[in-house]
């Protein structure tokens, strides 16, 4: 089977020079992220056009927060293109008459001086064409590369090329098209209003965004990837930049197979891969059980607090002998007293009054929460519930209570949305979490009152 | 109306800038400053309306006369046409003219006995901020031009004038459009924008920001790179022009 449709591509080559003129004509299908074209079905070469768009608009950063992106295709990453090794590509790139900027595109599949920047440069309200050869199968970033290039990467120039192997890539049941990218603001991480790139944090490689598809929450809640178990999905995975390279993981999931760096080279079993910036891999995996799959950069802080988090949602049945979920919750009793310390141990301060538990709450909240429900209690829609403004919270002061000593997971709901995911039970002694909870309820524009250390031990089994 | 009046006046004068030296930004660190001899700007750039009564002057730069090679079809495209002739609305009046080639505003200028500015003339009167001639050592400068250049153009631009006059009191040299250059593509002839490090082109660079003076004034990484992705024929809806003029030069 194999041989005899090597044997017919090369029959092919063969009978076909690879000669524009003799070479039948298609319009490339390109897709809006996070979906990617079917695959390549032919197994000759042909003459493929391409069309791109550049575009200057205003979009969504985050809640609250919007940007100014430059886009290939009206979409951060640009529309994603799929071509077949031996194609010859006719690409046309027309800049929108509105943009304030000219723009090209070097795509990293051309060999060529500039990966057809020169050949492409395009004042506004003009187009350009220009033609090549893919002769090396692999998944390729392309971008912008207009002066200054890394502005024009840093407002979401760039996207993904994948030049399929003459005989495709083994069959999968989805694929999907995820690309990181960093991006700077004049305000802060949530700082609302449209946000002015900064050039400054830029040049010091200090983004206030860290996101998968050009925006936080553009991977989450309705927005999550699907999949049923059973399946295998594939991921091509890009990193558009301008300056972070990211490691990409998926929290619960092993990778079956990473072709490191979008080439030949096939890698088994991977937890993390390393995806440059301009760079890309492709992964993929079955899936054995149901639950949401966390797609993380796992330099961790840019998933909880830049927003380089996505997930993906995979309905069926559970498989218990693959993951129990939690058996058994017991007590552990280490053997000897107290867990022993050498020096001075700090001295244990009780607050002596509402404003005190206020204060030494602040700290645990810190230390222990913020992670997850963020610095102003706003926590992460789609996957970590708010306690700011929390309707859940002020409901049952004793349930907080619970929650905190008994972690929590299942579905909630907490101001009209549902939230399915897991928090640990939290190793804190009663006085810390009466202050804690006293802190939260006196602040992020919740309604008040008090909890004290004999609720919190009333409430302990 | 009175500052209406007032604006109007003004924006078909003229402001005398002192000679004076700056570094442009494809020089390398250690290469002199380009001197600038004194020279007289145009306070504002031309606006629709004064365009418009140029090409009833000039009748063969009316868009249904011009020729192709002098200004693409897009040429005026703004205007509509009315009793047999393309001219602005009534609220495009004060609003900088554009969609106009390089060729026409030659020839506007011309007209008047003066002449597009040269990039060094333009670059050295966009130094000055509103209260020095070097704006650049402001530490905000590059940014509040960097938060224009990153918006897209709107549908409706706005009135010139409506912003301070920077230290030469010339307006509007940042914040509204891009303006046409007398040699706009002298220093730059080639889109690959990385490889001038290489090159002897004296080019405008991103990873070649090894050969720029300053490779932090985005702002005018992208003045050039816009100005280079220009042939002399092209117009775009966000490019128009002023006129520059010798010291000596006044209307009669």
């Amino acid at each position: 089977m194999k041989l005899a449709m090597l044997v017919g591509v090369a029959a092919a080559v063969l009978a076909v020079p690879l000669n524009a003129k003799s070479l039948p004509v298609e319009k490339a299908t390109l897709t809006a992220p996070p979906m990617v074209p079917p695959p390549i079905t032919r197994n000759y070469p042909a003459k493929v056009q391409i069309h791109l768009e550049t575009q200057e608009k205003v979009g969504r950063m985050a809640d609250g927060v919007e940007y100014v992106f430059w886009s290939f295709g009206g979409s951060v990453p640009g529309s994603f293109i799929r071509v077949r090794e031996g194609d010859e590509v006719e690409f046309t790139l027309s800049n929108h008459p509105s943009s304030k900027m000219p723009h090209n595109i070097d795509l990293h599949a051309v060999t060529g001086p500039g990966g057809g920047a020169v050949s492409s440069f395009t004042s506004p309200g003009h187009s350009s064409t220009f033609s090549f050869q893919v002769i090396n199968p692999g998944l390729y970033v392309y971008h912008c590369a207009t002066a200054p290039v890394g502005m024009h990467v840093a407002n979401g120039m760039y996207g993904l090329i994948l030049v399929e192997p003459k005989d495709g890539l083994p069959k999968v049941d989805r694929e999907y098209y995820v690309v990181q990218g960093d991006f700077y603001t004049k305000g802060a991480y949530g700082e609302a209003g449209v946000q002015p790139f900064d050039m400054e944090k830029a040049i010091k490689e200090q983004p206030d965004y860290v996101v998968f598809n050009g925006a936080v929450g553009s991977l989450t809640g309705d927005k999550a990837l699907t999949a049923k178990v059973g399946e295998t999905v594939r991921l091509y995975v890009g990193n558009g930049g301008p300056n972070l390279v990211s490691s990409f993981h998926v929290i619960g999931e092993i990778f079956d197979n990473v072709y490191v760096e979008g080439g030949d080279l096939v890698n088994h079993n991977v937890q993390t891969t390393l995806v440059p910036a301009g760079g890309s891999a492709i992964v993929d995996f079955k899936l054995d059980v149901p639950g949401n799959f966390i797609l993380v950069d796992h330099s961790i802080f840019r998933a909880f607090n830049k927003g380089a988090l996505g997930i993906l949602k995979v309905e069926g049945k559970e498989d218990k002998g693959i993951y129990s979920g939690k058996q058994k919750d017991s007590v552990y009793l280490p053997e000897g007293s107290a867990v022993q310390s050498v020096g001075d141990a700090a001295p244990f301060v009780t607050a002596q009054n509402k404003a005190e538990k206020i204060r030494f709450g602040q700290r645990i909240y810190e230390a222990n929460c913020q992670a997850c429900h963020q610095a102003k209690g706003e926590g992460i829609k789609g996957a970590f519930p708010p306690v700011a403004k929390s309707d859940y919270l002020n409901a049952d002061h004793d349930r907080a209570i619970r929650v905190i000593l008994n972690g929590l997971s299942g579905a909630v709901k907490v101001n009209g949305e549902t939230y399915n995911s897991v928090m640990p039970a939290m190793q804190l002694n009663d006085m810390d979490i009466a202050n804690v909870l006293t802190y939260l309820l006196n602040n992020f524009g919740n309604k008040g009152g008090e909890v004290t250390a004999e609720q919190v031990a009333n409430q302990r089994h | 109306m009175f500052i209406t009046t007032l604006w109007l006046s003004l924006a078909g004068q003229m402001q005398p800038i002192d000679a004076g030296e700056y570094r442009p930004l494809y020089l390398k660190a250690d290469t002199p400053y380009v001197q600038v001899q004194s020279f007289q700007l145009d306070a504002a750039p031309v606006t629709n309306q004064a365009y418009f009564e140029f090409v009833q002057a000039q009748t063969k730069w009316q868009k249904q006369n011009v020729p192709s090679i002098f200004a693409e079809h897009n040429y005026l495209q703004h205007w509509l046409l009315q009793n047999g002739q393309y001219q602005p609305s009534q609220h495009q009046l004060n609003t900088p003219v554009t969609n106009v080639s390089w060729f026409a505003a030659q020839a506007y200028c011309q007209a008047q006995g003066k002449v597009l500015p040269t990039v060094d003339q333009w670059e050295y009167v966009a130094l000055a901020s509103e209260h020095q001639a070097n704006g650049s050592i402001e530490g905000d400068f590059h940014q509040k031009i960097l938060a224009w250049y990153s918006k897209p153009t709107p549908t409706q631009l706005p009135e010139i004038m409506q912003n301070p006059a920077n230290y030469w009191g010339v307006y509007d040299m940042h914040g509204l459009v891009w303006e046409w250059t007398l040699d706009f593509n002298s220093a730059l002839v080639n889109g690959e924008s990385r490889n001038d490090a290489s090159l002897d082109a004296k080019l405008f660079c991103g990873a070649g920001a090894a050969s720029s003076a300053d490779p932090k004034d985005y702002a005018a990484f992208m003045r050039f790179g816009f100005r280079s992705s220009l042939q002399a024929h092209f117009t775009s809806s966000n490019l128009g022009f002023r006129c520059a003029a010798a010291t000596n030069y006044s209307k009669d």
